[in-house]
Formats: structure tokens, sequence, C-alpha cells
């Protein structure tokens, strides 16, 4: 079984130890990943405020590239980037006019049968089966999962069973042995875009978030989504002033959090990775029972 | 032979002015067949249906074709005039060349053509129309009410009082429904028990109602005017002859702790309990799910021994009794999502956040807190309550896309009901839009608004957790520039989807009427027919149709009885001829019908039944289809399936159907 990926941007940079952790996962579990070649950008954030047919044509190109690759399946870590995926082939599929629009525009032609894997279905179609055998370490702490908004909304595109309370990490942690709890903020906005142009409103929202972890005892959060990381982990100075108080919980992506469970070292998961230090994280975990 | 009459309407000049109508009656006289035809300026007037009539003695005709309108619009008028000619109505066909050519075409030679088709066809068909005679079948003019809440308690009422007699079945122990339960109601804040009692008390005692309570419909089958119901009547364990009600043995029963349904889980009852105080009748029933007698193998056995007239059985099984009705009204009412419903407003694991059921209950002065509005968790007077209208309602992402109509109303009638209980309290109702279009409706949600002072706040709450005690509501201003606000409550009133009641869809299978995708009983017609279904003589009262309130709920109710009490004015009801009939032929054959019953499995109005043809010493000869009339709608789906032409609609056989085409195509 052959399983494209596409990494987006982040993945590249900013977030490359969500796809560090994610390769050295699928690799202890001999499960191989296939980059799309010549993937482009999906347009996320900006394309989808300013031209309709460009939002569904970038990400549509890419989907063409895979299945010219021969790719049936592929996984798209980034919550932007499958949100973007989801829509255009969507829209794609239950449209023809716009299909053919896409195709011109692209100069490619498209099936669209293609299955866009989230991060949490190809955990549980290809790691879970064989992940028992792998797991070596208990996280042994109490974890906030966050899913934010681009795996549960809208409804058309969401990745979720339960879109209003999801569980699908509440699941892959429980595994690596943290203790998930029950929080308020699971699916709430963390501010996304508005990182860089009003950063105040991304302190206000996040802080909540970080509040509401703390304020429940969590020892980690949890994310599946570059930007929600980026806010929750990065932008703690500007959080502090807005809410008034230090919050220091460590922010992992869900792979690190697996990773970690499997023995894989800190390094390779790019634990150094984060503005908040995640030494606490790893001080907590214990062997786990035979 | 043939001797036809062909008539042809100018409809002043909504068919002449199109149509060459002379020339139609022209050429149409030279069918063959066809021995006289004419053409009039108003064929449904008075002089126009004396031309007909006079037509039809004078040149003897056989049959006739008035080529004018629809027939939904004047077949009664020019089949009346036929039969009083002296020939069968049946032989008078209509050629409907207004709607379907003047009304549809220019005026042009082909449309005069396609009139003229349109006769020729109608002719052929008229060759091999036979005589048909309305069918008869006799009524029981016995009324089936299943509910007994508002809906059923008016149908019922009207009914008896009409002079029928009425059979009332219920499944709870007490009639009175959702109505008993709520504490004031809207518009006018009268107490929903002070009216509705005296209607309970009148249904127990009317000499022409009989009530069954504890009791279900266990099935039902035969046609209008003779339904035969098999009545489930659920084990009482109580003698309700020797019972008095005094409710001694609700005093002693130990087993104290089982959520009270009347009160909506907020209170507790015994196993032996009759619901409410007010209950109709007020003798208790034991719940044998609950009960250590029955579940403990004959432990405790107290109320029997308590119980002064000797009532207790612990004996009794269900029990079934068979009744034959004319007619049938549903009125089996709603249920209402719950607070579990809402994995964003704490899947009901908030004790603080309850339902618009819940808040009646703790509003009543029956209520678990005799009225005053205290919240479940702790038992205080909550300074602050946010109330959520359209939870669920109006909201695809959650499967009910439609409005749930009371909620508007409601949820301004409990702000007002807390706001003059706790003059100092906070009231704040999120809502999309105010629908509160009734009489002195809007009046009502204004008063609550300006008088009590309840914050209305346009937008909807996304998300409710708690916090330091505390339900934090987070929702949205839309009439704020979109403002996220948050309101620190402590207690929350949602305002549930009306839904259909569970058994709702097996008792509609059981019944052959048709519900929708949410399983609300589905009306005939929408705006014509809104308390018939398409099962004759079975009609819909209140909520089990669509959400209703109690002034609505009762005039459906009324409507369906009057549609009852019109059943039962006749000793026999009259039917058109127009249904499926299985060939007869001499014997051997007997009928060409093979018995494959694919007819049976098809027909939409389970009209159809399996025959078994005897010879006189009571041997098997055949199996055969029969149509049972009184059942059969005409629509002819069996005659599309039957494999070798046994099965024929009366009035548009296959053969008419075939000369009518093979007329056209022979132009």
């Amino acid at each position: 079984m052959r399983i494209g990926f596409y990494p987006g941007c982040s993945l590249e940079e900013s977030s490359k130890e969500y796809c560090d952790s994610l390769f050295a996962v699928a690799e202890k579990c001999n499960v191989t990943l296939e980059e799309i070649k010549d993937w482009n950008c999906c347009g996320a954030s900006a394309a989808h405020n300013l031209n309709h047919d460009l939002a569904i044509a970038l990400p549509a190109r890419t989907l063409a590239l895979a299945e010219k690759q021969g790719l049936t399946e592929i996984v798209v870590p980034c919550a932007a980037c499958y949100s973007r995926l989801a829509t255009s082939k969507n829209e794609i599929s239950s449209n023809v006019a716009a299909k053919q629009k896409i195709e011109n525009a692209i100069d490619l032609k498209l099936t669209v049968e293609i299955t866009i894997l989230t991060v949490f279905e190809f955990l549980k179609k290809y790691i879970f089966p064989v992940v028992d055998e792998h797991i070596v370490n208990k996280l042994n702490q109490k974890a906030a999962c966050y899913y934010g908004c681009l795996y549960t909304r809208p409804k058309e595109t969401a990745a979720l069973e339960q879109i209003e309370n999801p569980m699908e990490m509440d699941e892959v942690l429980a595994k690596a042995g943290a203790t998930p709890i029950e929080w308020a903020f699971k699916t709430e906005c963390c501010g996304a875009g508005l990182s860089v142009s009003r950063t105040d409103i991304v302190a206000k929202l996040s802080g909540k978030i970080l509040e509401d972890a703390a304020d429940r005892g969590a020892e980690s959060i949890v994310v599946a989504c570059p930007m929600c990381h980026m806010n929750l982990d990065m932008r703690r100075p500007e959080i502090k002033k807005q809410i008034k108080k230090d919050i220091n919980i460590p922010v992992l992506f869900i792979t690190q959090a697996l990773g970690l469970s499997m023995g894989i070292s800190a390094d390779r998961l790019g634990m150094n990775k984060h503005y908040v230090p995640t030494d606490k994280v790893v001080t907590c975990i214990v062997k786990k029972e035979a | 032979m043939a001797r036809i009459g062909v008539f042809i309407c100018h409809c002043g000049e909504n068919i002449s002015a199109t149509i060459d109508v002379a020339k139609v009656a022209e050429k149409a006289g030279k069918l063959s067949g066809v021995a006289f035809s004419i053409d009039y300026k108003y064929m449904c007037s008075d002089p126009g249906q004396t031309l007909i009539i006079e037509s039809i003695k004078k040149h003897k005709l056989t049959g006739i074709v008035v080529a004018a309108c629809s027939p939904r619009m004047h077949e009664g008028t020019f089949r009346k005039a036929a039969e009083k000619a002296g020939i069968n109505p049946y032989m008078c066909e209509m050629a409907n060349i207004r709607e379907q050519v003047s009304w549809v075409h220019p005026k042009s030679d082909a449309t005069t053509q396609k009139a003229l088709d349109i006769v020729r066809t109608l002719v052929e068909k008229v060759k091999k129309d036979v005589a048909l005679f309305p069918i008869k079948v006799p009524v029981t003019k016995t009324a089936l009410v299943i509910g007994g809440g508002i809906a059923g308690i008016q149908s019922a009422l009207d009914i008896a009082n009409a002079g029928h007699q009425v059979i009332m079945v219920e499944k709870k122990p007490s009639i009175g429904g959702h109505m008993s339960q709520l504490s004031e109601t809207f518009p006018t804040l009268d107490c929903s028990q002070c009216i509705l009692t005296p209607r309970m008390v009148e249904v127990a005692q009317h000499p022409n109602i009989t009530l069954h309570t504890y009791a279900e419909v266990e099935s039902v089958s035969g046609f209008v005017g003779n339904f035969d119901v098999k009545i489930r009547m659920k084990a009482k364990s109580v003698d309700m002859k020797k019972c008095t009600g005094c409710g001694a043995c609700s005093q002693k029963c130990p087993t104290k702790k089982i959520p009270d349904e009347f009160n909506e889980g907020m209170g507790f009852r015994t196993a032996i309990y009759s619901p409410f105080p007010q209950a109709v009748p007020n003798k208790p029933v034991i719940d044998r799910d609950h009960c250590t007698w029955f579940t403990k193998g004959g432990k405790c056995g107290l109320c029997k021994k308590i119980c002064p007239t000797g009532a207790i059985d612990y004996d009794t099984q269900d029990e079934f009794i068979d009744v034959k009705v004319g007619a049938i009204i549903t009125a089996t009412g709603f249920d209402l999502k719950h607070a579990d419903f809402f994995p964003e407003y704490g899947y009901g694991q908030f004790k603080d956040v309850i339902d618009g059921m819940q808040f009646e209950r703790l509003a009543s002065a029956s209520g678990p807190t005799a009225g005053e509005i205290r919240r479940p968790s702790d038992g205080k007077v909550p300074e602050k309550i946010v109330f959520v209208a359209c939870a669920g309602s109006r909201d695809k992402s959650k499967g009910i896309e439609y409005c749930s109509k009371i909620c508007c109303m409601y949820t301004a009638k409990h702000a007002m009901l807390y706001k003059h209980k706790n003059h100092e309290g906070k009231a704040y109702v999120f809502y999309m839009d105010i629908r509160a279009a009734g009489k002195n409706y809007d009046e009502f949600v204004r008063r609550a608004i300006e008088d009590d002072d309840v914050n209305y706040i346009r937008g909807r709450v996304s998300r409710i957790y708690e916090k330091n005690g505390k339900l934090i509501v987070k929702g949205v201003d839309t009439l704020m520039n979109s403002e996220p606000v948050e309101i620190e409550a402590d207690m929350v009133v949602l305002a549930t989807a009306v839904v259909a009641n569970i058994g709702a869809e097996s008792l509609a299978q059981k019944l052959h009427i048709s519900y929708d995708q949410h399983h609300f009983f589905s009306e005939a017609h929408p705006k014509l027919k809104p308390v018939e279904t398409n099962t004759a003589g079975i009609m819909l009262a209140g909520a089990c149709q669509s959400a209703k309130d109690i002034p609505e709920s009762v005039s459906q109710a009324s409507a369906s009885a009057s549609k009852a009490i019109g059943l039962f004015s006749s000793n026999e009801l009259t039917r058109e001829p127009i249904v499926a009939v299985v060939n007869r032929q001499a014997p051997p054959n007997f009928t060409s019908c093979t018995g494959c019953l694919l007819c049976m499995e098809v027909c939409p109005y389970h009209a159809i039944e399996k025959e078994e043809i005897k010879d006189r010493a009571g041997n098997l000869i055949k199996v055969a289809a029969r149509v049972n009339a009184g059942l059969c709608q005409g629509c002819g789906t069996c005659v599309a399936m039957c494999r070798n032409k046994s099965i024929d609609i009366q009035g548009f056989t296959n053969d008419q159907m075939m000369s009518e085409v093979m007329a056209l195509l022979n132009a």
C-alpha cells in the first residue's frame, strides 16, 4: 500500500518537528510515506479570501499530481492544508462545471477519487494496528487534547466523529499512557491567522485556552495543527500580558506525544524546537509495565 | 351498438377563443359510433345540462363525452346530468380541452386538431365503458382515540358529545399528557392543570367514553368504517374495581428512589405509584421494572399486606381486548430532546443545564420545589438564568431543520415566571428570531422584554462549560457588531427541539399511515387535508403531526373529531367504484390470476388479500388475489405489477387505456 504525503509549507519550516515526529513514528511501524512530487501551496488563509477559483485550483493541482503519481491515498498532517484539500475535493467532485474549469486552469486531469487522510485517520488506519508492540513508555501526565477549528468545521469537511466533542486525539493520548482531561476548550478558536495582524486577539483567545487547560491541571497540551501550535506556543509573552498570568504548559504535536511513548529520542522528535520548554513532559515519562 | 354523444363547451371564451369549436363538433360527429355532436357556450350551466339531458333522451345515447374543463372541475356535474337522463353516470367521460389545450396553446389549426384528437381518444374510451355502481360499506359508529393528552381529550369529548362511542387508549397510568406537566400557559399565564383537570375528569365520567389507561394499540386491521383493533392492557397489578385510590400503598412502598418521569427526573417516586395528585384515574399501578416483588422474586409484598380493600394482585398479566371502530384519531403527542443531545452544552453532565420541560416542573406548584425556582445541583435560587432558544431546532448539523414552534413563546414565559418569582434575578434569552405569530403572542413576548426586563440577545450559544461553580455561556450578539458574549450563569434552560415520540414509527406502521423523515405523521394534503391521513378513516390531532402549542392542538383535535362525526353521520359509506378488481371466469378457471400475489406486496394501502377458491367439498382449487374495495384507493400499482393482466382498475381498464392510445396512433 502506497501512502502519499503532502507536507505543505508548515511541515517543512515552522513545524518541522511535526514532520520529523510523524516520519519517526511511521518508520518505527514500518510505514513508508511518499511525498507528492512538485506539490504546491494549498492556499490556506489567503487564497479563499481573495479568489474562490484560485482557492479550489491550488489544492486541485496537488491532488492531480498525486493521482498522476499513482497515489490513491494521501496523508495531510496540517489542519489548514487538510481543510483546503478536502474543500477543493468536495467542490470538484460535486460540480461538473467547476471540475472542468479547474482542470483547464491547472492543465491537468482529475478523477478526485483520491482519499485524503487527516493525521488521526492515518494513525488509526496504519499505526494503531501495530502500535501496541512498539509502545514502551507511559507518558504519565494529564494532557489537554486541543483540536481547534479546522478539523471540526465546517460540517462538510469535518473529519471527526463528534464535532462538538471530538475524541480521536484523546484516544491516541490514552494509548500513549497519558490521561486526557475533559475540558471546555477542545474546539474553541485559537485566533488562527490573526497571529500577525491582530496579535492582541490571538493572545486573548489562546490565553483562554491555556487558562482552562491550566485550571484543570493539564501538564501538556497536544495539538495536530501547526497554526494552533504556533499561537499557543510562540505567543506566550503576548498571552502573559493579556491574561496577567504566567502559564508554562508545553504544547506538543500528537506525533511527538506518540513518539515519546514509543521510546523515540526527544532529539529525533524535535522536542527542543518549542518556545515553551518541554523538559517536564519528558521527565514525567515512566517505563511501561510489561 | 354504441350511440355516443359529444358535447363541446366554449367555456365562455376560455376554449372558443383558441379552438375552432364548431369544427371540432362537426368532425366529432363523423367519428364512428358517434350519433350526435354539438357545441354550446356554457355546458355546465343549467341550459347546458338540459341540452345534454334532452339530447341523451332524444338520440337514445348510450354514452357521452363532454369536451370541456378538467374532470376535477365538472365531472361530477356531467355525471349527474347523465344519470338524470337515465344512463349510468360512469358512461360519461370528460375530454379536457381547456387546461390541456386552450389554456396552454395559441390559436391555430394544430390546437384545434389536438382538441379533436383528445375527443377522439375519449370516444374510444366511452365505447368500452361499462355501468359502474358506487361501493357501499357499513360504518361502526365508534371512534378510537390513541393518546390521552389535550389533543386526544378534546377529540374524545367532541365525538362523545355528538352522541358517538369513543374508546381512548393511553399508554401511561394517567391521561393528561404533557399539558398536565406545565406550570402556566402562554399567553395568559393561567395555570395549566387548573384548565386541564376538569376536562380529564369529564373524559373519565363521560357515559360515551371508555377509557383504557396503561394500554397500547397492539395491531390494527380493516378499513375505514370497519377497523379491527387489538389493545394491549398492560398489567397494572392493581384491581381497578377494588382500589379506592386511598394512596396508602404508595406511602408505604419501600422502593422510593425511582426517578420521577412526571417531574422529568428531578424528583423520586415509589414503585407502586400514581403519576401525580390529579391523575385520572387516580389509582396506582406497580412499575414492575422497579418493584422488589418482581425484581427480587417475591420479596416485600408490603402494599398487598396493607391494602385495605385487597386490590393488589401480583399475578395479573397483560391482557388483550379486540374492539371494532369506524374511525381512528391519533393524538400521540411529542417528545423533547434532552440536554444529553448537546455535547457543546455539556451533554447532560452539568446538573444545572436543564431542558424546558424540567423548568416547567421547577416553576409548577406541584413540582419538586413546590414552584420555587431552585437549581437542581444544590437547591439554591439562581441569580442569573440563561435561556437558549432553538437548542437543536432549525439546525441542519443536528439533523433537525424544522422550527419547533412552541419554544419562542414558552421561553418568554419561563423568563417571565422567573422574573415574577425573583425580582432581583437576571434573565437572558439567546434567540435566532422571535416567532410569536399567534393571537396576543407578540404582545406577550414584548411584555417579557419591556415590562419584565428580560435581556434578549440575538445570537446563538456556541458552548457552555463549568468554571468555579458557574456555568459559562459563550455566545454571540449579532445585533451588537457580532461581539462575542460570555455570561456567568447559575442555571441554563435549553429550549430543546420538539421531536416525534419514540414509538411513533412503529405505531404509524401498525396504522398504515405515512410519516416524514422525522417520524411525524403525514397529513393527506398540507393545505386542504391537514387533519386526514392517506388512510381513509384515520385522522391526526396535535403534536404527533408536527410541533404545536395547546390552542393549535385543540383546534386540530376538534377538526379531527368533526371528520369522525361526519363519517358517522350515515349508516353506510359510499365510495367511487374506481377500484381494482381481479377478473372472474367460469369454472374450471375461476380467474386468470395465478396467485403469485406480487400485487399484495406492492399495494400501498394493504388492500389486497389472498383468496382461497374451494370447491363445494371444501377442497382447495386455487389461490388468487382479492381486492378489498373498502381499502383500495385505485392507484393502479397492482395493475402495473400483474404479470398476466388479471387485475384491472374499474373505469380505467388496460383495454380502455389501449383503445385511447390506439385512437391517437390511428389518426
